[in-house]
């Protein structure tokens, strides 16, 4: 019935355990601090408002034009949302559109759901915000500009939302780095040109119908770090197997147990009997521990800073 | 383009459709429409007026029965040329609607067709003066009251020379004067084939020389206007008025 | 599937929302931790929710067709087969299946098969609006259950709308001899954002008035929810039955 809009919704089975559960806390972490947020800019609004958006973003995923050969363009919609409602509120938003597709649609698993919320709507939304807010704020103010920020953020969403995913994958042990990275990538820079298309459009619409919606929302820096710091995270993990050719503890153990019939004790083992031939072995290990680093440094950063700026308790505030 | 004197004939046989969730909203259906004739689908909420006429230009296909268009049994093949000669106006016209500006609106379908920019221009100015709506070629549709975007959404389909005209409710939530507008206009469209779907008998009265009574997704009557909807006993036995 | 009004009332339809969600978690994660190379787990996984489903009253067969196979993703790991090493088992088109790659590749399949059953137990036997308030009751957050309440309330709605959009720009989609029809890719694209547009501002100004609506009947920011009857000993019993065959699966099978 809802044609998968994106290859990104990852079933349960295809994230290892250890993965999993990182997304999760991840996720955690940054809807607490999300709904705070939003409580905050948003007030009693909020509510309706975001429940009607989570809607709407289900339902203009349906909405699709041809391209060529039978595909056609669509919409992920969290960049868009976040233009509008500012990158918390598109969080929450984004939480309830992937939630409700894993529960109700059986559109990507349930362990899995931490990071294909992480993926398609924290990292999605907020690196779209952020090359948009960037983009608005350096290039002349016109409406151009605002086109071409909300354009180049959308299809950057996208394809740094795939990147993710793939490199997910890779960790889990589901697939091959240098299969999944540049198929992933590959079939997500041309899914990304829909995207982009469809936001400007709808973007265009809204300013010449509804101006006074566009308005930038203030109070965004957090996003702006969150969605930068991913950036830098993965464009590290790219670049470090050449930047560091020796191979120390963290990659021995997944380099060991990549030989290793792995039976057990699989919860504690991050690549279980894999190995990739194509690729020295060396460089994929670093990437893998590369990651695994990024992820664990970003949620401790994630846990202080949320640690660091609590506030007595309200009844908003319960653990999700 | 579609040559508007050459016959155009709607003929639908046995035509049953079931909605995905079960809902039977048509059962064994069947009429012909000669051209230029003027009918009207009449009929309680939910006796399935909308649902046929989204059969007409194949937006919806019946489960079992045929639908022909000026003979064209419509099918995958035939359905972009039967959605030039069939324009459809749809119950609210914020679904039609989806462009910025009236003209952007209005232009969509000769656009789609391929015509060049000027020719489009030629359309649109043609087809909203027929609806009275010359002055609103840049206005925001958005914003428009309920009766004028009613009546920029009949304007949609006039500028592809359609020979069928199918409008779903048009004299919905029109105040008075509106109102008599719209007739006023319907009644200009000699040379098409007219399908009105409406809870408006009296529009019904003025306008159209035969009316179809659907009760329950079947066809209950179907005649002159005059021996329907002044039938007292058959209009309150399927929930409806005499005007 | 889409709109979820269970008719039929089994034992797992009257079970506590909270205690299925939390053993249907606790399914997943049993399936998921299934260690390498134990193929006798997956039958008896598969005949402990087949138990589950005809409790349900629904058919087992059923479920498994519709757990069905999620394809891209199964794509992906299909790459497996070719880049892991092992003794070669088979040749397809040249390319040799070594077994550790073929193993892996069923592995992730069958689990991920297994799993969407679960979910699949979980929606056909709950209703959506019970599950958010299982949820609440099991201290999510009140933004969150109530933003997701707004949001199914209107799912349905706005999915129509979306489909009456697509109705209505395909009615005006002709062809006529002589024209090539459809556009540029650019315009087509245009056109789409329209639609959202339109869908956006609906959505958006709906929002407003159901907010008025809601201030008017004394809305003060937070939302009224019928919470649920304290947990019952017979549920807990009940929701840890499943969970205890899955922990004696996992230690039979290792
Ligand atoms: N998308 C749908 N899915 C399922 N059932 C539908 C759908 N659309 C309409 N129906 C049902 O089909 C029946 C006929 O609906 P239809 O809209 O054709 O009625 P109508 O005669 O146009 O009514 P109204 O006068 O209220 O416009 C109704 O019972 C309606 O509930
Ligand atoms: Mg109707």
């Amino acid at each position: 019935m809802i044609t998968p809009v994106l290859a990104m919704h990852i079933p349960d089975g295809f994230l290892s355990i250890p993965v999993s559960v990182v997304g999760w806390l991840l996720f955690i972490a940054i809807l607490v601090y999300a709904l705070r947020q939003t409580r905050k800019q948003l007030g009693e609004h909020r509510i309706p408002l975001m429940g009607i958006m989570a809607a709407f973003v289900f339902a203009a995923q349906m909405l699709n034009f041809p391209v060529a050969g039978g595909t056609s363009g669509h919409l992920l919609g969290a960049t868009l949302v976040s233009i509008f409602l500012g990158p918390w509120a598109m969080i929450v938003v984004m939480t309830c559109v992937v939630g409700v597709q894993a529960v109700l649609f059986q559109d990507g698993g349930i362990l899995a759901l931490g990071f294909n919320i992480v993926n398609m709507g924290v990292i999605s939304g907020l690196v779209g915000y952020t090359v948009y807010t960037w983009l608005t704020k350096i290039l002349p103010r016109t409406t151009v500009s605002q086109w071409v920020g909300a354009g180049i953020g959308a299809w950057l969403s996208v394809v740094v939302a795939s990147i993710a995913t793939a490199l997910q994958l890779v960790v889990s042990g589901t697939s091959a780095f240098d299969v999944v990275l540049p198929a992933m990538v590959g079939v997500h820079l041309l899914i990304g040109i829909g995207e982009a298309l469809i936001t400007v459009a709808t973007i265009a619409f809204v300013h010449q119908t509804r101006p006074d919606l566009l308005q930038a929302r203030a109070d965004n820096r957090g996003a702006r770090w969150i969605a930068v710091g991913f950036i830098i995270a993965l464009s590290l993990v790219f670049v470090s197997p050449w930047a560091n050719p020796n191979p120390d503890g963290l990659e021995r153990v997944a380099e060991d147990y990549g030989f290793i019939d792995t039976a057990q004790d699989p919860a504690y083992t991050i690549l279980p009997d894999y190995t990739v031939p194509f690729i020295e072995s060396d460089i994929f290990t670093t990437i893998v521990a590369g990651i695994i680093g990024v992820i664990v440094v970003s949620s401790l950063g994630l846990g202080v800073a949320y640690v660091a700026k609590r506030k007595p308790i309200s009844s908003d505030q319960t653990p999700v | 383009m579609t040559n508007q004197t050459s016959p155009h004939i709607i003929s639908a046989q046995h035509i049953t459709f079931r909605y995905p969730d079960g809902r039977l909203a048509l059962h064994d259906i069947s009429f012909d429409i000669a051209p230029q004739e003027k009918v009207a689908i009449i009929g309680a909420n939910g006796s399935g007026k909308s649902t046929l006429l989204l059969h007409l230009n194949g937006i919806l296909r019946p489960q079992n029965g045929i639908i022909a268009i000026d003979g064209v049994p419509i099918s995958d093949k035939t359905l972009q040329h039967i959605r030039a000669w069939v324009g459809l106006v749809f119950q609210n016209p914020d679904d039609q609607l989806f462009s910025a500006y009236v003209y952007d609106d209005v232009a969509f379908a000769p656009r789609y067709l391929g015509l060049s920019e000027s020719d489009v221009k030629t359309r649109v100015i043609h087809a909203l003066k027929m609806v009275n709506m010359e002055g609103y070629s840049n206005r925001v549709s958005h914003h428009l009251s309920v009766g004028e975007k009613k009546r920029i959404a009949l304007a949609t389909i006039l500028t592809t020379n359609a020979c069928i005209l199918a409008l779903d409710e048009p004299s919905a939530g029109l105040d008075p004067r509106a109102r008599r507008d719209l007739i006023r206009l319907l009644a200009t469209f000699t040379e098409q084939t007219l399908l009105i779907c409406t809870h408006d008998i009296r529009l019904v009265a003025d306008l159209c020389t035969r009316a179809i009574i659907l009760d329950e997704g079947k066809l209950v009557a179907d005649g002159a206007t005059e021996t329907i909807v002044y039938d007292q006993s058959l209009m309150e036995q399927h929930g409806l008025e005499v005007p | 599937m889409l709109h979820l009004h269970p008719t039929r009332v089994s034992l797992l339809h009257r079970l506590d929302p909270r205690v299925k969600s939390v053993t249907a978690f606790a399914l997943i994660l049993g399936i998921l931790i299934t260690p390498p190379h134990t193929w006798r787990a997956y039958p008896l996984i598969w005949t402990l929710l087949a138990c589950v489903a005809v409790i349900s009253q629904l058919s087992a067969w059923k479920l498994g067709l519709q757990a069905g196979i999620a394809l891209p993703f199964t794509l992906v790991a299909m790459t497996l087969l070719f880049t892991t090493q092992g003794r070669p088992i088979m040749m397809i088109g040249g390319l040799v299946i070594p077994d550790s790659g073929l193993a892996r590749f069923l592995e992730i399949v069958i689990k991920s098969w297994l799993a969407m059953q679960v979910t699949l137990l979980l929606t056909k036997t709950t209703d959506f609006t019970d599950l958010l308030r299982g949820l609440r009751g099991l201290g999510i957050s009140e933004t969150l259950v109530a933003t997701l309440n707004v949001m199914y309330r209107y799912l349905f709605i706005l999915k129509d709308e979306s489909e009456r959009l697509i109705r209505a720009r395909a009615s005006r989609s002709g062809k006529s001899g002589g024209y090539s029809s459809g556009g540029t890719l650019l315009w087509r694209a245009k056109i789409t954002g329209g639609m959202v547009g339109n869908l956006f501002l609906r959505s958006y100004e709906r929002s407003e008035r159901i907010y008025m609506a809601m201030v008017a009947r004394g809305y003060d920011g937070r939302m009224p929810y019928t919470p649920l009857p304290p947990l019952k000993r017979r549920d807990v019993v009940l929701g840890l039955i499943p969970i205890i065959c899955m922990a004696m699966i996992q230690i039979v099978v290792r």
